[in-house]
């Protein structure tokens, strides 16, 4: 039986009938067609498909869509500005913090995450709140380096629309 | 060296706004309208005969719109040893006989990805299970089971190679040493599953697919043999693709089966594997033996090497029986071996096959020469810095019959590193040690066993009237960056910016052949083949300025910061965006256009040119529970002229991450052809808090084989990773390593042997005995 799904993603609100049993990514990728959320594991090991639920980073394979009930979801594409890209978005490019860019989306949700609670984290507190995302490909120091970046960025950005 | 104002910028990502925002697009995210999804039934036995399939049940539920196996599909055989038919051993659903766990029998397409997995519970199959083989050693004996009908002692390739006197070489040989090695299989694990996209057009009787793979043209090739319809009617679009690291070189029952139940429906099909299947049913790095023998003088320097090695090499061909050759060729390398010899053999077994994965050749054999050749250093008494450097190969070295090396910047950076060394780690602590591993690798490979008749690489450029070029090319960016190298190298050459660059890559029907991207072929390769075309276009406009200038024929016009002008006196000149009207207008309103292309000749065995350096890596052993804690990682590399610094590191690092991963905790156990850890909870992968620092040094060399002085840089680095590890834990508490994989268990046994062996010295020494030479 289809259950009711009120859901409000990257500042949409949406109106779904869902299976109980349906994953949050599946009406994510699915029912929304945000692709950018992406799967890469089927045991909730990667967390290539992390999005950010009433402000914490979650896994959104991990969760029933029908749990995100009257919440707010926040993907990868919910994140720059119009065509303006978010600065955590620019941080990445510029550090090549991504190669094949396939767990990027989910690195880049725990990066929102861990700035929009700790705006100035230490080389180790990145360490340990990305720690649960596979990156195959880039040695995972680069992304050390963006994420320091875009706290920088953000610092900056904040004191200027400060002045 | 004119200087340059592209290459060696460092230049993000052309691909950047695309991975980061989401928009870039997978085979994994696409749909078409009318799709269909694709299962594949797999066998549940390592070696067993079909005796029947029972299809009825499954074909009545609703929703299922196709089965097929074997008896309906065309029954081409396939592989990338063309060239050699009889190793191109696979084939769509398995015929008669399955050959490993996992291998394909039966294939569903469904209205949905839920019926179609319903629908593979719902066939009947009866099997009649045979006798099965899965180590090599066993494989190739008399009465072992047969794994191919035409493969005697499941033997599927051999390889020798040999030059110089071996025995002689021994016998002047001071020091000698035999060690044997047991290499442990690893998976490459890219983000991405395997996946294929198929549309078949029943009007025209032409496929198009879209994949997750390296080369599109080995798609296109496969595709065609498999179906037997013509490779023109087979067109293959690589969109983003999430990882490939060597893995996504053959093709796969994804793509053939997507392919043959979108001939049969007339509607698209699309197969994604789940992680299980990628773990149980795609390719691996192969487990091995190997056997290392090695004379040296006193002085360190080597007189003799032999190696001999099996592989276990599963149910097919793939890659494998290249990889099994190269492991004979970089094992030597970048070392002066004035007598070698090498055997190799290749078994058929009942597993999932092994193939050409990140480093491929090269990163089981240098596990063992590097870690040997410690152990010789110590007991030769010399330095392990200094016995590499005695041992490593100048500019212009060339082992007879197989390679040679033109730019050779592998002594300049074991210099470099020795003075690095000094200030980076002056100091060693308590069971902590610095090891080193020399590497070298190649920029693309000559070897064709793809048996194409087209150029390795091309690239076909069009120039339009506002300056816009469009950059065609079969080329493959999977991840390592090269549509930025790729743009690098066209804007350099036309002296124009990145951003007046489209690229146009990865697609059968929009470019002449480009091989794809393995054996670090892409920057060489394909950016020769830009090059060329870029400059034929280049010409045009030179001469189109010349001719307005007026100017003496002897000067030379250069093309640089979207200008064309006299080098001599740079303010005499042209906008390159005006020159490129005046050429189209002259050239009767057609667009300006290039055709470049690129074939090794006469560049040996293996490959044009090859990246190389040196890495040391500091560890620390804990004695008690056998944890090792890589603690720094310092690379000197000489990869040519650096291309583009940002994407040379992330390969550098990134080989180093898996390299490492190699050495401390990748492996698949196997219990009677079952693989033990297919998933990311149980196979592991170094995360975040595993990973050391790395630094990297460039010493730059001008590879004149290479584009603008260019070669490898995405592979070589992979292969030092675990011996250098291994070699820092060796000089920390002199623990030896015979496999890789250093698990705590493992090296708690090694420091215990190492501490048995050295109480047995201290006790001869105060005894006063002598062992008698």
């Amino acid at each position: 039986m289809k259950r009711e799904l009120n859901i409000v993603v990257n500042g949409e609100s949406h109106n779904l009938f869902v299976e109980p049993r349906t994953l949050l990514v599946q009406v994510i990728r699915g029912e929304l067609g945000l692709t950018g959320t992406k799967q890469a594991c089927d045991s909730s090991s990667c967390a290539a498909c992390s999005v950010i639920l009433d402000g914490k980073v979650v896994k959104s394979c991990s969760v029933l869509a029908l749990q995100a009930n009257g919440k707010e979801v926040l993907t990868v594409e919910g994140l720059a500005d119009g065509v303006e890209l978010h600065p955590i978005q620019q941080a990445y490019i510029d550090n090549w913090a991504f190669q094949c860019g396939f767990c990027t989306s989910g690195q880049i949700m725990a990066t929102k995450a861990l700035l929009d609670e700790n705006p100035k984290p230490t080389r180790q507190e990145i360490r340990d709140a990305l720690d649960g995302h596979i990156c195959r490909c880039t040695g995972l120091n680069m992304i050390q380096e963006a994420v320091q970046d875009a706290a920088q960025r953000i610092q900056a950005q904040k004191s200027g629309k400060g002045a | 060296m004119s200087e340059y104002s592209i290459i060696g910028k460092p230049t993000p990502n052309v691909d950047g706004p695309a991975k980061v925002t989401g928009e870039g697009q997978y085979t994994f995210d696409m749909t078409l309208p009318n799709m269909l999804y694709g299962k594949l039934l797999r066998s549940p036995y390592p070696h067993a005969k079909i005796i029947s399939i029972d299809t009825s049940e499954a074909e009545r539920l609703p929703g299922v719109k196709a089965i097929i196996t074997g008896k309906d599909t065309p029954g081409g055989k396939w592989g990338l040893w063309r060239r050699f038919r009889e190793l191109a051993d696979q084939q769509a659903l398995a015929m008669d006989k399955v050959r490993f766990i996992g291998d394909p029998l039966a294939a569903v397409a469904a209205t949905t990805e839920e019926i179609a997995e319903e629908a593979l519970d719902l066939i009947e199959v009866e099997y009649e299970q045979l006798p099965a083989v899965f180590n090599p050693l066993e494989a190739i004996k008399d009465d072992a089971p047969m794994v191919h009908d035409d493969f005697p002692n499941n033997i599927n390739a051999t390889r020798h190679i040999e030059w110089g006197d071996v025995d002689k070489g021994f016998k002047e040989a001071d020091y000698v040493r035999e060690d044997r090695y047991v290499l442990e299989a690893a998976h490459p694990c890219a983000m991405e599953v395997h996946n294929t996209l198929a549309s078949y057009d029943k009007g025209t009787g032409r496929l198009t697919v879209w994949t997750s793979t390296g080369s599109p043209y080995f798609v296109q090739v496969n595709l065609a043999e498999a179906l037997k319809i013509r490779e023109g009617d087979v067109r293959v679009i690589k969109p983003h693709v999430g990882g490939h690291y060597g893995g996504k070189n053959s093709t796969m029952p994804d793509a053939v089966n997507a392919a043959i139940l979108s001939m049969k429906t007339g509607r698209p099909v699309k197969i994604v594997f789940n992680r299980d299947e990628e773990f149980t049913t795609t390719e691996h790095r192969t487990g091995q033996h190997m056997a290392l023998k090695i004379g040296l003088k006193k002085d360190g320097t080597i007189v003799a090497f032999e190696v001999k090695t099996i592989t276990n090499g599963g149910a097919y061909t793939g890659l494998g029986a290249t990889t099994l050759y190269l492991t004979g060729t970089f094992i030597t390398m970048p070392y002066k071996i004035p007598n070698y010899r090498y055997d190799g053999v290749r078994a058929y077994t009942n597993i999932v096959w092994g193939t050409s994965i990140r480093g491929f050749g090269a990163v089981p054999g240098k596990f063992c020469r590097e870690t040997q050749l410690d152990r010789a250093a110590r007991d030769l008494g010399i330095d392990p810095l200094e016995i590499r450097r005695r041992n490593a190969v100048e500019p212009g070295y060339e082992a007879p019959g197989q390679y040679k090396f033109e730019s050779c910047g592998i002594m300049p950076c074991i210099d470099k590193m020795q003075e690095r060394i000094k200030t980076k780690w002056p100091k060693v602590g308590k069971d902590e040690g610095i090891g080193y591993s020399a590497f070298a690798y190649m920029s693309g490979g000559i070897f064709n066993w793809i048996h194409t008749p087209y150029a390795f690489s091309s690239a076909h450029i069009k120039v339009n009237i506002d300056g816009t070029v469009d950059l065609y090319s079969q080329a493959a960016d999977v991840g390592q960056g090269h549509n930025t190298v790729a743009a690098m190298i066209c804007a350099e050459e036309l002296g124009i910016g990145i951003e007046d660059i489209r690229l146009h890559l990865g697609d059968t029907a929009h470019a002449y052949t480009d091989l794809g991207a393995w054996g670090s072929r892409e920057t060489l390769m394909n950016g020769n083949a830009i090059k060329d075309a870029a400059a034929q276009v280049k010409d045009v406009l030179i001469s189109i300025a010349r001719l307005k200038l007026g100017e003496n024929i002897a000067y030379d016009l250069v093309a640089k910061n979207k200008r064309i002008y006299l080098e001599l006196r740079p303010e005499r000149g042209f906008s390159y965006y005006d020159i490129v009207k005046d050429a189209i207008k002259a050239n009767d309103g057609v667009p300006l256009t290039g055709t470049g292309h690129y074939t090794p000749h006469n560049k040996g065995m293996i490959s044009p040119a090859y990246g190389m350096g040196i890495m040391a890596t500091k560890a620390k052993v804990d004695r008690e529970t056998g944890h090792v804690e890589v603690q720094d990682v310092l690379i000197v590399h000489d990869c040519g002229q650096v291309i583009n610094p940002l994407g040379a590191r992330g390969q550098v690092e990134g080989s180093v991450h898996m390299g490492l991963g190699y050495g401390l905790c990748e492996e698949m156990p196997m219990d009677q052809g079952m693989l033990l850890n297919p998933s990311f909870v149980d196979y592991k992968i170094l995360r975040q808090r595993d990973m050391p620092p790395i630094e990297t040094l460039e010493v730059p060399t001008y590879e004149p084989n290479g584009p603008f002085g260019a070669k490898e840089a995405a592979e070589a680095t992979i292969a030092p990773a675990a011996p250098s590890m291994a070699n820092a834990v060796f000089q920390a508490c002199g623990a030896e390593f015979f496999s890789n994989v250093l698990k705590p268990e493992k090296v708690l046994n090694a420091v215990k042997e190492a501490e048995k062996k050295a109480k047995r010295t201290r006790k001869s020494t105060r005894k006063g005995t002598r062992k008698a030479k």
